[in-house]
This record gives structure tokens, sequence and C-alpha cells, in this order.
């Protein structure tokens, strides 16, 4: 499997944030994306994702066949927002998404286990601190399977314990063929290209 | 798609879901219409399937802005969005009407013929009542669906969605209240009206959740 993006535009509200930006990543590679504040690198996975039209170019997925038609449909996408409920329990939001994801793998318990909640799965997901709302939420790519992890500054509220646990759960992804692509400002401790968002437009 | 049912259900259930201040809304209209329209028991009697109907339909309205905000909020409805090569999203938007609808709009309609009773009706028109709500609110949710879409980017989308939305409920109302009318005078006929409404639900069923739909995957940024 392949996702390629080909000389890819982006814009938000009408300003194009960056252009011409174009990477192809081969089962098990991981790309990192990185630069300043603003330079697109969200904009740059939601339009990957297929939230945000590309003004420029295209994503495309090959060899995904008909189970992986679309990167849209081949993507985990983590963004800023955790995507769960504050007034369902911790086991109830991950359940949900889940059974509505589809292509389940690891269990809710075992999925919690793996990012070190396995004790807090009955709480509402609003008493978590910030750290463990961001866990939960990577949970979340354990509890159904997708070969494409779209990770928007994945590391935010983290600490070092779950920082490594989290470079481990996608040392284990890439090793068994999945593809990576994470915005970040800290190192993530995997091997990765690096693909840094410049000032180009703007310098 | 069950879960996602049982995800938006117990969500009106909880703490925050909403589900009770539509009631109260409703039983808030119901209850001051006597004081103001003044103790004319034939004149309540008279306008009281309407005064529900309206109460009824504007008490849907109120919880609508949260539909699809809730959602975007806290950034499910972007997965739900990608989502869609797995589960059609017109299909997904269906699904979630049917549990707000559920949540928020089933109780409103078990609760009217109690509310009924402040009106001073008799039985008879209750029941038309109550069963004509049950048919018509969910035209007023697949098509407050759409309205919803449209205006979920916007901080206080909800005066936007009223006034987006009320023209469109428009024939709900008149078909709802003269079904209604229809059941207890004799010349004016139950069926017809009544069945026009029905179709009404069904069709909305289909165009609302489609429009929803469309405007969704416009609205992401």
């Amino acid at each position: 499997m392949r996702l390629i993006a080909d000389k890819l535009g982006g814009e938000r509200g009408g300003e194009p944030v960056f252009a011409n930006i174009g990477f192809a990543l081969e089962d098990g590679e991981a790309l990192i994306v990185t630069g300043p504040n603003g330079s697109g690198k969200s904009t740059l996975l939601r339009v990957v994702a297929g939230l945000l039209p590309a003004a420029d170019g295209e994503v495309r997925l090959e060899g995904g066949s008909e189970d992986w038609p679309t990167p849209a449909a081949a993507c985990h996408y983590v963004g800023h927002l955790n995507a769960m409920k504050t007034a369902l329990t911790v086991n109830e939001n991950l359940d949900f998404w889940r059974r509505f994801a589809g292509e389940p793998a690891l269990g809710v318990a075992e999925a919690l286990e793996e990012v070190g909640l396995g004790h807090i799965g009955h709480l509402p997901f609003g008493y978590l601190s910030t750290g463990q709302k961001r866990r939960a939420a990577l949970a979340r790519l354990l509890v159904s399977h997708r070969p494409v992890w779209l990770l928007d500054e994945p590391t935010a509220g983290l600490d070092k314990a779950s920082e490594a646990r989290l470079s481990e759960m996608m040392d284990q992804h890439l090793a068994e063929g999945g593809i990576i692509v994470a915005a970040t400002h800290l190192p993530l401790g995997i091997a990765a290209r690096e693909l840094r968002m410049g000032d180009a437009l703007r310098g | 798609m069950w879960a996602l049912f049982l995800r938006d259900l117990r969500l009106s259930m909880r703490v925050g879901g909403g589900a009770l201040t539509g009631i109260i809304f409703f039983l808030a209209v119901i209850a001051t219409i006597p004081f103001g329209v003044g103790p004319d028991l034939n004149l309540l009697a008279r306008i009281g399937p309407a005064i529900l109907w309206i109460g009824a339909l504007l008490a849907s309205l109120l919880a609508l802005d949260r539909l699809f905000q809730a959602d975007r909020e806290d950034g499910s409805l972007d997965l739900l969005v990608l989502e869609a090569d797995r589960h059609m999203l017109a299909l997904t938007v269906l699904v979630k009407c049917l549990a707000h609808w559920t949540g928020a709009v089933l109780p409103l309609v078990i609760a009217s013929p109690l509310l009924g009773l402040f009106m001073n009706m008799e039985p008879l028109a209750i029941g038309a009542t109550a069963l004509t709500l049950l048919a018509g609110t969910p035209a007023i949710t697949f098509v407050g669906a759409a309205g919803a879409a449209v205006a979920v980017a916007l901080p206080r989308g909800g005066l936007l969605i009223s006034i987006l939305v009320l023209p469109l409920t428009i024939p709900a109302l008149i078909f709802g209240v003269s079904a209604s009318y229809g059941a207890t005078g004799d010349p004016a006929p139950f069926l017809q009206p009544f069945l026009i409404l029905v179709a009404l639900t069904l069709f909305l069923a289909v165009i609302g959740p489609l429009g929803a739909a469309l405007a969704l995957r416009r609205s992401g940024d």
C-alpha cells in the first residue's frame, strides 16, 4: 500500500497556507511533519484525511484494494480534539468507536491497558485529566484497525512514560506494515522521515 | 449504526442532554396559555390541538442546535464524516435524527395528553392530537437536521436554525392541526390530512438527511 501526496496545496479561509507538498509513503514508513506554528501542519493532515478539499494536487492511496478504497476510509485521524463524550464513561466511548468504525482489533479493556488506563475505564470521560484524556483518545487507534494513522500533535499533554508508550505503539504499528503521518514539535522516538513545512510561501 | 443510536440516546438521557429542557418549555407554554386566554373552557378546548402543536413544534426546535454542534465541539463530527465510506453520511444523519427524536421529542408526544387536560380537551381530541404529533414531529426533526447542519459552524447557530427551519415546518403544522380537528369536528375529514402528514414525514426523512449530509461535508475547516 502506498500513500501518495502529489503537489499538494492547502488553504484556510481562502488564504494559501502551503503549496507543492509531496511525499510517498510505503508500508511500514512514517513521516513526521514539523514546522513553526501556522505553517499548515494541521491543515496538511486534514487535507490528507479528506476533511478539507485540497486547493491543488491530490492525495491517493495505491494498492488499498476494496477494503480501503480512499485515504479517508483507510485512516485513523487523531486531531486536537479527542472526539470523546464527557458524559459517557471511557469504556462506553471506546466501545462506541470500536463498533462504529468496524474492523475491530483489540478489546476496549486491552486497549486501555496498552495506554496505561486499565483501571479507569468506568469513569466518565469528563473526570479525566488532560493527559489521561489524550491517552484514552489514542486508545481509539487500537480498538479498530486502520492501516494509516494521521496524528496531530499526539503527545500534547502526555508525560514521559506515556510518550514512550506511544512510541512503542507506533513502532508496533509500523512493524505490522502500517503508515503514520504525524505533525509534532517534539521528537516522537520512531524512525521516520521528516517533512519540514517551511515559510516557503511567506518567506 | 445501532451503536450510534444508543450513544446519542444515552447522551440525551444523561446530565446536560437537554431532553428535560424541551419538556419543561412545552409545559411552560401550555400552562401559561389558559392564564393569557382567560377561563373560557369552550375556547380553550377549541384552540387546544393548535396550541399543543405549536408548543411541541417550538419545544422540538429548541433542542435542535445541539444535534451536530455537540459532536463538532468535541471532534466526533470529523470522525463521523471520515467514516462516510463505511456508513453513508446521510444514513448516519438519519440515525442521529432518530436518536434525537426518541430522546428529545418522543417525551413531548408522551407528555401531550397530560397537557391536553390543561386545555380542557375531550379524550378523542387528546388522542387525535397525540397521534398526529407522533406521526408529524419526526418531520420537524428531519428538516431541522438540515438547518442544524447548515448552521453547525456558527457559534450561536440556534437562532439561525429556528429561522431557517420554521417556514419549512409549517406544512407539518397545518396538516397536523387540521387532522386533529378532523377527528372531532364532523364535516372535516381526519384521514386525508393525516395521510398527507405521514407522507410529509416520509418525504422529509429522505430529503432532510441528504441535505444535512451535503452541508456537513462542506462544513469542515
